[in-house]
């Protein structure tokens, strides 16, 4: 066989699943972002009293390839005097680095790109935080001066609570004791709980820095449609403006995914190691067997053949899921797969509950002020964490020592609680303070 | 155009100054408005508003109308608050007459006025809460104001721009049950206002970004002008619903809420207490609805005698005044009409120095201004 | 195979992107490309095993330093600031330096190709057992071998970024912060 046809041969073969696993990621993600987009369109108008898009597609399902259809064919907009190489790059940096760092990412037992990389959290932080560069270049090739000030501001708010998650991230850190994925799942499954019980203020400050960190609300300020000085999206548009936002999304499942490996448990079930909750395991199949069973009870109450049809379209498309998941227990030679369908079922889970937190607070909670949301994270949860990062080391030091790592953990959650209250309290005082002295009496109140 | 109002302050450390233009087309100006503000970094250190895009010249118009063709014109000012505008002009015409709408016209304008306050406030609230980020609370205010703009609609056939009112009382019957309807959303909407006030009241954002924004102390208030919540939230106890009763106020029982610092919270706070005493109101009215004619002693052709009548009232935005003079003929000499979001702007520049340019938003919004009633 | 492949193309990649970065006119896309130079040269960290110095290199260099030269070229008018630059010994001052490094690089490809093992010093390579797990052995070593000079750029460290809090806070202490 020709010699080089069989290096590619050879080369295929050692590779192929960190290939496939590549091509999947560039090639789904996307996909799977404009699907997100659509999951939040109809989530936030069920939370608003109505219906979201229904016309594109049975029930909107046709939504986003339309929009994508739409962004692809528009008239490609590029600033008189912007800069074109950078034009160009800001956003492809953007989506870049949210793709490459879903490559660390384990979905399941063994379902990685980057096969169980050393660093393996930190590969995705870095990686991720190479987004930022994505966002000034962006500012900066629109060649407007409050596009550059929107992007500085976005920058500057997208590093403030990158420290402070940071620092959260650190306490899970320190009680799986490595940086590598599989190593802190597995710290997970041997301490017999997932590590939101065991660290709930590291995890409480990771929720809020994510949301800072993705840009949404209510830290959205840097891109919020209402305000006044423009942000670092302005100029873009068409498909350019279509990778900055799918590269958001992106992004939120990457912090997502970090959240769930480190807190939530990565691809375990709840309760993995307690053996009479071992009927857990069929819960994937059985779940997703109920929501066609809900689909087909649905099917008989709608007004029109066509919305009938469809709901019995997505009870059969769950049947033939369930039994993907159902299969390798009967089929002997497939019971390999049973872990790692099973996890990534878990995980997807548990990254969707995460997403739809995001979103929730998205749409119930107002917008932060850009000076209160730099004052939020440098004054509040920056101290926090690194109270949060001391208290979760003396615990583990009165671990090593022998006091029960429960009531060493409880005790020191609640000193941080009780130090987080004071810190809220005193800048509230402060603040009050502040303001109230600059009111000037007034006569006619009253 | 005067820059003076831009000139007087000095800037620090000789930074650049700039000056940022907002609008006209902005999604947050609530209507055409230009805001030229000037920035001094982050800090606004004033601002010039350039109106008229919206001008449509009703003031003119009227001059060429009978008395019964200005009135769907008043409609088109204030269009978020419709009902207000033609309630003022009817009674300033009936004033100039010397004619009283019956007692049953008096009290189904009052019911349909405070429907329509109620209405305006909802409206007010989506959109301010909108420009602050919550991107809820607009769709629940919109939910309930359908059902208010259904009781208009089966009652004078359109929801927004109405003419439900004519100089001397109604046309139209309130009809089968109308009562029962207005009931039936009064009921309904205390639990509504409570859900309002669980997403914003306590929400300490929503009391970060409104407290301590956009003060205007009540000394200001006078001197400027300002009516209204604006008024009332610096401390003023003053509505013209009590203080110079008109249609059947007088006749029930209602709170003015007032506030104490004249901050954007307040006014918040105020515009929510007027909804619920817009609902007692209404509640009150329908109980005792009295019979008789809707339409008082006024002929076909309305011919009022020379003279001259100001009447103002309390609309959602603030005192709503009309000025008539009328020199015998069946068309008014001249009207002009004080619009309250017209003076309530005046008060933008006060309000918005020292604060950042994110803020100026919330304090457009809190303003409450239609600029078909700034430019007329 | 693969690894010449790897090697090759990193090495070829942050050779373009050195030389693209020194001959652009525009700062900003010389910034861009010091960026591929420096994340090639973290793509042969990578290779060489040293998982934690290629994500050091990419946090720190690419994601904190490159972003500051970013903001720095961004926020100073450099058309301005190149007016007042009045450097007449630019020819001069180059051909030293090219003369230097050439004669450097010179040196090493002359002696190197001698004989292998002869000539320059040759490091031996380290046993595998020496580089996983990565983060661990270097933690293990900061915090006992070298615990003083982490120490000691802790506190300078700290230093430096209380001098620049102090010192922008100076500047806009009529403002407000």
């Amino acid at each position: 066989m020709n010699p080089t046809l069989h290096a590619i041969l050879v080369f295929l073969q050692t590779w192929w699943v960190e290939l496939t696993s590549g091509v999947v990621i560039v090639a789904v993600v996307p996909l799977v972002a404009g699907y997100v987009v659509l999951v939040e369109r109809k989530l936030m108008a069920d939370m608003q009293a109505r219906l979201g898009p229904m016309r594109v597609g049975p029930h909107g399902l046709l939504q986003p390839i339309a929009d994508a259809v739409k962004l692809l064919i528009k008239e490609d907009i590029i600033p008189d005097e912007a800069d074109r190489l950078i034009f160009w790059l800001a956003p492809v940096i953007s989506m870049t680095a949210a793709l490459t760092s879903m490559g660390a990412i384990a979905f399941g037992p063994s379902f990685q790109v980057a096969r169980d990389i050393n660093i393996g959290i930190l590969f995705v932080l870095g990686v991720s935080s190479l987004g930022f560069l994505g966002i000034i270049l962006g500012g900066w090739a629109s060649n407007s001066h409050y596009s550059i000030m929107g992007a500085l501001r976005s920058t500057a708010q997208l590093v403030s609570y990158e420290t402070a998650g940071g620092l959260a991230i650190i306490a899970g850190l320190l009680l799986s004791g490595t940086l590598s994925i599989s190593g802190i799942v597995a710290a997970q499954e041997k301490y017999h709980v997932w590590f939101i019980f065991l660290a709930p203020v590291a995890a409480f400050i990771y929720l809020v820095a994510s949301i800072a960190e993705t840009n949404r609300a209510p830290f959205d300020l840097p891109e919020a449609e209402s305000e006044l000085v423009a942000g670092y999206m302005t100029e873009y548009s068409g498909f350019r403006w279509a990778l900055y936002f799918l590269g958001e999304y992106a992004n939120m499942i990457v912090v997502g995914s970090i959240a769930t490996t480190l807190f939530l448990g990565g691809w375990l079930r709840p309760f993995p190691n307690v053996h009479w909750l071992n009927w857990l395991d069929f819960l994937p199949a059985l779940i997703i067997a109920l929501i066609g069973v809900y689909s087909i009870y649905r099917a008989g109450k709608q007004p029109v053949m066509v919305q009938t049809g469809f709901m019995w379209a997505v009870a059969l498309a769950c049947f033939a899921v369930a039994l993907i998941f159902a299969m390798p227990w009967f089929v002997g030679t497939l019971k390999f797969v049973i872990p790692g369908l099973n996890g990534a079922f878990w995980f997807l889970l548990k990254v969707s509950a995460y997403i739809y937190v995001f979103m929730w607070l998205r749409f119930t909670l107002p917008r932060y002020r850009f000076d209160q949301l730099m004052h939020l994270g440098w004054y509040i949860l920056i101290p926090l964490a690194i109270v949060n990062v001391f208290a979760v080391g003396v615990a583990m030091l009165l671990e090593s020592n022998g006091v029960n790592r429960w009531l060493a953990l409880i005790l020191t959650t609640l000193v941080t609680l009780v130090f987080a209250i004071l810190l809220v309290r005193w800048h509230d005082r402060r603040t009050e303070s502040a303001s109230t002295a600059s009111l000037a009496p007034d006569s006619y109140a009253g | 155009m005067q820059d003076d109002a831009l000139q007087d302050n000095s800037t620090l450390l000789g930074a650049d100054e700039l000056i940022l233009n907002m609008g006209p087309q902005h999604p947050s100006t609530h209507g055409v408005l230009r805001v030229k503000l000037k920035l001094d970094g982050e800090r606004v250190r004033g601002t010039e508003c350039v109106i008229g895009y919206l001008h449509r010249g009703v003031e003119k118009i009227a001059e060429n109308r009978t008395y019964q063709q200005v009135a769907p014109y008043v409609d088109r000012m204030d269009y978020v608050a419709a009902i207000s505008n033609g309630l003022g002009y009817c009674e300033a015409v009936e004033k100039l007459l010397n004619v009283e709408a019956p007692p049953r016209a008096r009290v189904i304008r009052t019911i349909l006025t405070e429907l329509q306050r109620i209405a305006s406030h909802l409206v007010w609230l989506g959109t301010h809460a909108l420009d602050i980020g919550a991107l809820t609370p607009l769709f629940y205010c919109m939910r309930e104001r359908e059902e208010i703009l259904k009781i208009f609609e089966k009652y004078c056939g359109a929801r927004l721009t109405t003419h439900a009112f004519r100089i001397g009382g109604l046309q139209y019957e309130a009809y089968d049950g109308f009562e029962k309807e207005v009931e039936r959303f009064c009921l309904d909407f205390e639990r509504r206002i409570q859900e309002y006030v669980d997403l914003l009241t306590g929400n300490s954002i929503w009391i970060g970004r409104t407290r301590n924004v956009g003060v205007l102390n009540a000394a200001d208030c006078i001197a400027l002008g300002a009516s209204g919540p604006i008024l009332r939230a610096a401390g003023v106890k003053w509505d013209l619903r009590k203080a110079q009763p008109y249609a059947a106020y007088d006749q029930y029982k209602f709170e003015i809420p007032v506030g104490t610092n004249g901050d954007t919270y307040d006014r918040y706070m105020v515009r929510i207490e007027e909804m619920r005493q817009s609902r007692l109101i209404c509640l009150q009215a329908i109980e005792k609805i009295p019979e008789g004619a809707i339409m008082g002693k006024v002929g076909k052709v309305i011919k009022p005698p020379a003279g001259e009548v100001y009447h103002s009232i309390e609309a959602p935005k603030g005192i709503l005044g009309y000025y008539i003079v009328s020199d015998a003929s069946t068309q008014p000499y001249r009207v002009r009409i004080r619009p309250p979001s017209f003076i309530n702007l005046q008060a933008l520049d006060k309000m918005v120095r020292g604060h950042l340019v994110a803020d100026v938003v919330a304090i457009i919004g809190t303003l409450d201004i239609v600029l078909g009633e700034v430019d007329r | 195979m693969l690894d010449s492949i790897l090697f090759y193309f990193f090495g070829g990649v942050a050779v373009i992107g050195a030389a693209l970065m020194v001959t652009r006119r525009n700062a900003i896309h010389s910034a861009v490309f010091l960026i591929t130079t420096l994340l090639a040269t973290a793509g042969i960290f990578l290779q060489l095993g040293a998982e934690f110095l290629f994500i050091a290199q990419i946090i720190l260099y690419v994601g904190g330093i490159m972003v500051l030269f970013i903001f720095v070229i961004m926020l100073v008018r450099l058309d301005v600031a190149l007016h007042h630059i009045r450097f007449r010994m630019k020819s001069l001052v180059v051909t030293i330096v090219i003369a230097v490094l050439g004669a450097e690089a010179g040196a090493i490809i002359y002696y190197a190709r001698k004989l292998p093992g002869q000539g320059l010093f040759i490091q031996n390579m380290a046993p595998a057992s020496n580089l996983t797990p990565n983060s661990e052995k270097l933690a293990q070593s900061l915090f006992t071998n070298y615990l003083l000079p982490f120490e000691i750029a802790s506190v300078l460290l700290l230093v430096a970024m209380v001098g620049a809090v102090v010192m922008a806070k100076n500047k806009k202490r009529t403002e407000d912060s």
